[in-house]
């Protein structure tokens, strides 16, 4: 068989362009996760609720607060600037700033509520984040790669709910206690609340639902029959920011 | 043909020092930020993006101005432009090379950088704008580079090359609007949420790039020899004088609908850019001075004798310069962040070792355009 050098040129190129073809066809027609929600939810789904007249956050209940960040290692490192937090308390007007109820005289107004990320069904976070360092799994919790995450910060940018730090510095001189189980973070990376997947694993609940002793806090699978999707059911409930179609999955009970 | 940057008088090698100079500094901040990590910067957790990103912005739309150039040379044939046109290019270059410093240097782990590439994510628009940005490189250092070597060798550039050309064209409308669309598709911040982003970026890049490509012909008129064609420069300068008033005109486009609508989110992140917002007035005097040099500007640009003076044409060209960078650098950025999506105002400003890392990507770019420019000085010198 005779191949000049020219045609054996191309027929090279040919042979990596068909290589680089399949990958490239298979990133696009890559079937997607997403599916359709909001009413009764197929499958599994796993989302929380929190009871704002259980919950004792105003009185300085910070017993969720203190279980989540020790056992995730988030470091205290004393500067609102540098602040990293999976879990804490804001105002009711900052959680809900469109439920402005002009003469409303119940105490909801001045009360505190609990925030964290809504591992929202239609994650701002996901779409933006150029390495897929941060994905939603199919149970709908949206996962930290603190190994691949580049620190460009774009999914802080993306989300509606603040609910994403950034590690400006190494964290670990900053944590009280190292909990061995789960790792501490490198600098220069994203984290946020994981909805405690190391622990569900354990076939535990997540860390702050079992440190709250006034039941305020309840997490499951939302699906018909179970205790969650009852509770939100019946009850009148808010979620922040629905009006940007995230479709986020923690719920407030009023 | 490179030798000519060996080759050059005592200003050009003061010049070529003192960028060096100011890269090193630069450096030295870096490393700083290498060891520590981005703690060195004024930016939070709530202002998450700032100088770096502002920069990187700004610097985007000076590299997609190159077509301002491009388009009357090769589209309209316009052969006034024939000698200015690689200055452009060469900025486009230039430009195109600190943007991507400017990201770079805005990572958390820069050295992981690559795994943009190793984990290709078509739903992230950083992942286009890093394709748009690479290719618009590379077309215009071929450009540049093979019109240039036509020149040396005193032969017509290839014919290929006006093909090349016009796909730069389209190319630059892509990574300016690739660019703005980092930001305009975000529906948690509402300061970038609207389609007039784009067409704003492009605008007032139209304004800041061509007005840089002025004062470098002009400096290079007057201490390098470089002969620009007044014509040609008039030309451009009325590119720049239409841009500013197109980007003005964006601008109020913007002011009268979020605070006709009166709508709350959106209105918050103006009144702190324009107004100040709960006695925090951090971008205000920033932003109407870039306002009042661009008036100023469109008032020395318009008039024909005025603008015809080249030393009044350099002043225009400077305020819009700076104009711009306040508009688009930290006046687009910071708003977006204040106030934030809980409503809590925490206000950004450099520090000092990152404005040092700022001011040496800008002397790097110094550096790299000058090595060019002196390559283009000596292959017209050397045709005399």
């Amino acid at each position: 068989m005779n191949i000049d050098r020219r045609s054996f040129i191309k027929l090279a190129a040919l042979g990596l362009f068909a290589m680089a073809a399949k990958p490239a066809l298979d990133l696009i027609s890559r079937p997607s996760a997403a599916r359709a929600l909001d009413g009764p939810f197929a499958g599994k789904r796993l989302a929380m609720a929190v009871d704002l007249s259980a919950c004792t956050a105003g009185d300085g209940c910070v017993d969720c607060i203190a279980a989540c960040h020790s056992v995730h290692n988030v470091p205290n490192i004393g500067n609102i600037k540098e602040e990293i937090k999976w879990l804490w308390e804001v105002d009711y007007k900052q959680a809900f700033p469109d439920q402005e109820n002009g003469f409303a005289r119940e105490p909801l107004q001045d009360s505190r509520v609990l925030v964290l990320c809504n591992h929202c069904d239609n994650p701002p976070c996901v779409k933006v984040c150029p390495t897929q360092a941060t994905w939603k799994r199919d149970d709908g919790i949206v996962m930290m790669d603190y190994h691949r995450c580049i620190g460009c910060r774009y999914c802080m940018a993306a989300c509606p709910y603040g609910s994403r730090s950034f590690n400006w510095r190494d964290p670990r001189p900053y944590i009280q206690t190292i909990e061995e189980s789960y790792p501490t973070r490198t600098r220069g990376v994203v984290e946020k609340c994981n909805f405690c997947e190391e622990r569900l694993s354990d076939g535990l609940q997540p860390a702050c639902v079992e440190a709250c002793s006034k039941g305020a806090l309840k997490f499951g699978d939302l699906k018909p029959g179970t205790e969650l999707y009852e509770l939100i059911s019946s009850q009148f409930n808010l979620r922040r920011k629905t009006e940007l179609g995230t479709r986020p999955q923690v719920y407030y009970l009023l | 043909m490179i030798e000519s940057i060996f080759r050059g008088g005592k200003r050009y090698w003061l010049l070529i020092s003192g960028l060096i100079l100011l890269m090193a500094a630069g450096l030295a901040a870096y490393l700083e930020q290498w060891n520590i990590g981005l703690a060195v910067t004024g930016l939070s957790r709530d202002v998450s993006w700032g100088l770096y990103l502002a920069n990187f912005t700004f610097f985007v739309g000076v590299a997609a101005s190159a077509v301002m150039i491009v388009i009357p040379y090769y589209l309209h044939n316009s052969k006034e432009f024939r000698r200015i046109l690689i200055l452009g290019e060469f900025m486009a270059v230039t430009a195109c090379l600190l943007a991507i410093t400017f990201i770079l240097v805005d990572l958390g782990q820069p050295a992981r950088v690559f795994n943009i590439i190793l984990y290709p994510t078509p739903g992230s628009v950083i992942f286009w704008d890093v394709v748009v940005l690479s290719v618009y490189l590379l077309l215009n250092m071929v450009l540049g580079w093979v019109a240039l070597d036509a020149e040396y060798k005193e032969t017509a550039p290839p014919a290929w090359l006006k093909p090349v050309a016009i796909v730069s064209v389209v190319w630059a409308i892509s990574i300016h609007t690739v660019t703005a669309f980092i930001y305009a598709g975000l529906a948690a911040r509402s300061f970038w949420l609207t389609a007039l982003l784009a067409p704003r970026f492009l605008a007032s890049a139209f304004a800041s790039g061509p007005a840089l490509l002025i004062l470098i012909a002009l400096g290079m008129k007057k201490w390098g020899g470089f002969d620009p064609g007044d014509q040609s420069l008039d030309k451009v300068a009325k590119i720049v004088a239409y841009a500013v008033i197109i980007t003005l005109f964006f601008l109020l486009l913007e002011i009268f609908t979020v605070f006709y609508s009166q709508e709350p989110d959106a209105m918050a992140h103006f009144q702190y850019l324009l107004f100040g917002l709960d006695n925090h007035y951090g971008l205000v005097p920033w932003i109407w001075t870039s306002i009042t040099l661009a008036c100023a500007a469109i008032i020395l640009l318009v008039i024909p004798s005025m603008r015809k003076n080249q030393l009044i044409l350099a002043l225009a060209c400077a305020a819009v310069f700076i104009s711009i960078w306040i508009d688009k650098g930290l006046g687009l950025i910071v708003p977006g962040f204040i106030p934030s999506p809980l409503g809590d105002i925490t206000e950004y400003t450099p520090t000092l070792l990152e404005t040092l890392i700022t001011i040496g990507v800008w002397s790097m770019g110094g550096l790299i355009l000058t090595l060019l420019l002196k390559v283009v000085l000596g292959v017209r010198q050397g045709q005399r």
